[in-house]
């Protein structure tokens, strides 16, 4: 589903990524952990489409088509979706008015005819009971004045009702208390199926528990520096990203 | 929204040669009066033709304002002063249906319209208004409401400092009269029309006059608006006078839909009683040179005043809101809101002044000024005036000047939505609270159609 060849990335004069190669196949859910500054958010905007980024080498293969260099709403209607480490607060669009236009582009582009007003608010209402999001949020501007955990909700919300088939969480468990992370995984795990996956992107192994990973890569310095099951993940909480320094490289997966 | 922009800009000083053309064209204005005095003045009760020859006098000693003048710094009337004198013709030709159809609002409960600032009557609709309401022409109601005239027209605007106003004053001969007597609710809104036609060969002008009074309990909306029949440039020279009687509730609206290539400079003076509410939303949609001036004096206690704003404005055009709150009483509130989406080369600037006087304790002012620039060469200048005499007062003011906000814009095309789309969505919800607080449904669907071509043109 998704191939990433020696992905090397710039931005703001810096090497953030230096050579990142990763293939995730249907179905799976990859982790990718790593100390702050390792480059892991900056993995998820360049493959949402952020411009702020600069590709300096490599290739990123979706579906089997190149990736890079498409529109960010392209890749959304393909069905990629990046739920946002920080999602932005949009004063004046409505937050309900503004998911069903996302959803209906997403549609349109499959070839699906649009929801009406009724079919949206039934999906709506379902998906938002599932994640015990209140209701009354849908009718506020996009994230304003949300909470921490209800935004981070929202973006778990927005993803199951645009469906996508590439899911990439950017540390969406961070600054959640341990009722929204249970609330969180549950409907990631919801969502889990044979034909779609999902790349979570978390520094603390908390996460991993609840949403168990097929694979878990860790990113240092801009490359993987090591590649395991989710054994791996518990031998870095118990040995701290420190442990990573003495270790030789490992082959990356 | 960025960063607050503070005054700028630079004062250049207006060359001799330039002068000497300005007292050129303040020269034919006063000829043009002579011309029109003489064919007016003896249809008019003599207080009023003597108040347009102090007028003109005193326009004379005013002349055209300069950049050199502090409230016109960044606005240059060379272009109006040098281009226009000649008087609109009072011929209909050009007013199709289809352009009445266009400019007309649905849901309105009388119609005036004016062609060139002069009453139309077989255009207007003015049947079926309730007992002792009049919206009717200046010009007639000069001789049946007489002493109602007398006594307020020409007594708020200011015509002694104000070169513009001094020049309507000057030419007054017709224009909007609207009378709500006391305790009496007008349902629907009264909508005064003020069309103009251009000329083929000329930049003809128009003065257009407006009184509006209202009684004590009165309750009415009433929607002043200012349009081009075509894309012709013309100059509208136009000043309105409010007076909202004890306890009136108004709901006022200035809709600009000049011609792209007109001048259009306005003053409304509101002369608020005790316990009135007015509320009045100026809402800029079209011209190339666009002033806007609202005084409104708080003359009793407990009065709620409202001045909102939203101007479009893209190409090379310039608009102006100048607004002055005078807190003269305790116990007022004052609500102000402006808000400004540029494109092109625009520019605009914001002056909002509010005064707080001794005696006004307990004043509850609250001013703020927004803009979005969709270009780099758009630009803003804005200032807030703060005058407060009293010790006992709240009176905030905010000023933000930005950009579409490029995280927003990514987090909408993120999930799916087209470029086009998410700027649009980003623009409409921008002027989304200045839209929301306009009461009529007609309006509302001007201003979401005139923002539905901002995308197009700042693309083109």
């Amino acid at each position: 589903m998704l191939e990433i060849k020696n992905l090397q990335v710039r931005s703001g004069g810096k090497d953030i990524l230096r050579g990142i190669d990763l293939t995730v196949k249907k179905g799976e859910v990859h982790a990718i952990m790593g100390p702050n500054g390792s480059g892991k958010s900056t993995l998820a905007r360049v493959l949402a489409g952020h411009p702020d980024y600069e590709v300096v080498a490599g290739e990123v293969l979706y579906e089997g088509k190149p990736l890079l260099g498409i529109d960010p709403e392209e890749r959304a209607r393909e069905g990629v979706f990046m739920a946002f480490q920080y999602p932005v607060e949009i004063p004046g669009v409505n937050n309900a008015y503004f998911l069903k236009a996302a959803l209906n582009a997403v549609r349109k582009h499959k070839g699906l005819p649009e929801v009406d007003a009724m079919e949206f608010m039934t999906l709506v209402r379902e998906r938002a009971k599932m994640l015990e999001l209140d209701a009354s949020l849908l009718s506020r501007p996009v994230n304003e004045g949300f909470s921490g955990g209800e935004k981070k909700r929202n973006e778990i919300f927005q993803m199951a009702v645009l469906e996508p088939r590439l899911a990439i969480l950017d540390e969406t468990d961070s600054g959640l208390d341990i009722d929204a992370l249970r609330i969180v995984a549950a409907g990631v795990n919801v969502m889990r199926a044979p034909d779609r996956a999902f790349v979570v992107i978390t520094h603390y192994q908390r996460l991993l528990t609840y949403i168990v990973p097929d694979f878990v890569h860790v990113l240092q310095n801009g490359r993987i520096a090591q590649s395991g099951d989710k054994e791996l993940a518990l031998h870095l909480e118990e040995k701290g990203y420190g442990w990573l320094e003495k270790e030789p490289a490992a082959v990356n997966r | 929204m960025a960063h607050v922009a503070e005054e700028s800009g630079r004062r250049t000083p207006a060359p001799n040669a330039r002068a000497g053309e300005r007292g050129r064209s303040v020269a034919r204005y006063v000829a043009e009066f002579e011309r029109f005095d003489r064919s007016t003045a003896s249809h008019q009760p003599a207080w009023l033709a003597e108040a347009r020859r102090a007028a003109i006098s005193r326009f004379g000693e005013l002349g055209f304002p300069t950049t050199q003048q502090e409230s016109w710094r960044f606005t240059s009337v060379t272009s109006i002063a040098e281009h226009t004198t000649v008087m609109s013709s009072d011929g209909q030709a050009g007013i199709t249906t289809d352009v009445l159809q266009r400019l007309m609002l649905d849901g309105t409960s009388a119609l005036a319209v004016f062609v060139n600032g002069r009453f139309a009557p077989n255009l207007s609709v003015l049947s079926s208004l309730p007992k002792g309401v009049v919206v009717s022409s200046l010009k007639t109601a000069l001789e049946s409401h007489a002493g109602l005239i007398e006594a307020h027209l020409t007594q708020a605007a200011d015509h002694t400092n104000q070169a513009f106003v001094a020049l309507n004053t000057a030419f007054l001969e017709d224009g909007g009269f609207i009378f709500i007597p006391d305790d009496t609710v007008v349902s629907g809104p009264l909508h005064v029309l003020f069309i103009s036609t251009g000329q083929p060969d000329a930049t003809a002008v128009s003065h257009p006059r407006v009184l509006i009074v209202t009684g004590e309990h009165s309750q009415a909306q009433i929607i002043e608006s200012y349009a081009g029949a075509n894309e012709r440039p013309y100059f509208t020279n136009g000043v309105t006078e409010v007076v909202a009687g004890p306890n009136a509730v108004i709901d006022h609206y200035k809709l600009q839909r000049e011609s792209s290539k007109a001048f259009h400079l306005g003053s409304m003076y509101l002369t608020a009683q005790r316990g009135s509410t007015f509320s009045s939303h100026s809402l800029t949609l079209g011209g190339s040179r666009v002033r806007n001036d609202e005084l409104a004096v708080l003359r009793g206690e407990g009065i709620d005043c409202t001045l909102n704003g939203l101007y479009l404005a893209g190409g090379a055009a310039l608009v102006d809101n100048h607004t002055t709150i005078d807190h003269a009483m305790p116990h007022c509130g004052s609500h102000e809101v402006y808000k400004g989406i540029l494109w092109g080369r625009a520019r605009a600037v914001f002056n909002g002044k509010i005064i707080v006087r001794p005696d006004a304790q307990k004043t509850d002012a609250k001013q703020t000024n927004k803009a979005l620039l969709l270009s780099d060469d758009a630009q803003v200048n804005t200032k807030p005036e703060l005058e407060i005499f009293a010790n006992d007062v709240k009176c905030t003011h905010g000023a933000a000047i930005g950009q579409l906000d490029e995280d927003a814009l990514f987090y909408l095309r993120s999930r799916g939505l087209g470029h086009a789309e998410a700027r649009a969505m980003l623009i409409h919800a921008f002027a989304g609270d200045i839209i929301n607080r306009v009461k009529v449904a007609a309006l509302q669907a001007q201003l979401e159609t005139a923002l539905l071509t901002v995308l197009p043109q700042e693309t083109a």
